[in-house]
């Protein structure tokens, strides 16, 4: 369909989370604003193939989603992100406990296998279905929820491994004392 | 769907995998991290970019020229 100004309000509104999603994947403040600069780029070149009334937010995230995919595979991640350059993106900088907190979660995060990930954050965060995660990842809705389910055991016991009885700041902070090795 | 073993072989508290307390804590941090750049809105530079490309659009469709693709 054409570009019409309520479409491109629409892709306008969709930008936060768009960025939310490439800073999840990529780890890299920097490096998300130009996967979305490049999804909303290709996006408007090939507008015409979106289908009225179908799901951009969906659409979308799928382009970005294979945009990161293609850019992985190139370049394997040489730049991490070790100085923290997502929380400077924060406009107010957490509490120290529970910025350390918030570190170490983003650490476990990166720690999953891509695919496990990203299913995660579009079920557990975005808010898509099953069977929208599914048709933004091109695979079987069973596969979505296999992964959604492993990356949450994984990181349950990659944050939490000692178990459920007394996780909290305390135990979180013995963990990233203990073991920060990486 | 296995049979082979029985549910009650989990012992009760601490079992291997999924805690819900723990679950519920993952689901709050993932969220709060995602909302957190939500929250950030739409940074100037993509509103900027998105206006741009719609006067290049109009300009090229008064023009008559076909849109091109994958143009930067």
């Amino acid at each position: 369909m054409p570009l019409t100004d309520s479409l491109r309000d629409d892709i306008l509104a969709t930008v936060p989370s768009l960025r939310a999603f490439a800073i999840s994947l990529s780890g890299n403040a920097d490096r998300a604003d130009d996967l979305v600069q490049e999804t909303l780029l290709r996006a408007l070149a090939h507008i015409d193939s979106f289908q009225p009334g179908s799901n951009l937010p969906a659409w979308l995230f799928t382009i970005l989603r294979n945009l990161f995919r293609s850019d992985y595979r190139k370049r394997r991640r040489e730049v991490e992100d070790a100085d923290g350059s997502y929380a400077k993106t924060l406009k107010s900088q957490p509490a120290q406990s529970a910025h350390l907190e918030f570190e170490e979660f983003r650490g476990a995060l990166e720690k999953l296998p891509q695919d496990q990930r990203e299913a995660l954050i579009l079920v557990g965060a975005s808010g898509f279905s099953y069977e929208d995660a599914a048709a933004i990842c091109g695979c079987a809705v069973g596969t979505i929820k296999s992964r959604v389910n492993r990356a949450r055991s994984k990181l349950s016991a990659l944050l939490y491994v000692d178990g459920a009885e007394d996780f909290g700041p305390d135990n979180t902070i013995r963990a990233v004392i203990g073991g920060g090795g990486g | 769907m296995k049979d082979s073993k029985p549910p009650s072989q989990k012992p009760p508290g601490k079992q291997g995998g999924l805690n819900t307390e723990i679950q519920s804590r993952i689901g709050h941090q993932l969220r709060a991290m995602y909302d957190d750049v939500v929250r950030q809105g739409v940074p100037d530079r993509f509103a900027d970019l998105i206006r741009q490309l719609d006067s290049q659009e109009a300009a090229t469709q008064i023009a008559g020229d076909p849109p091109k693709d994958g143009r930067d």
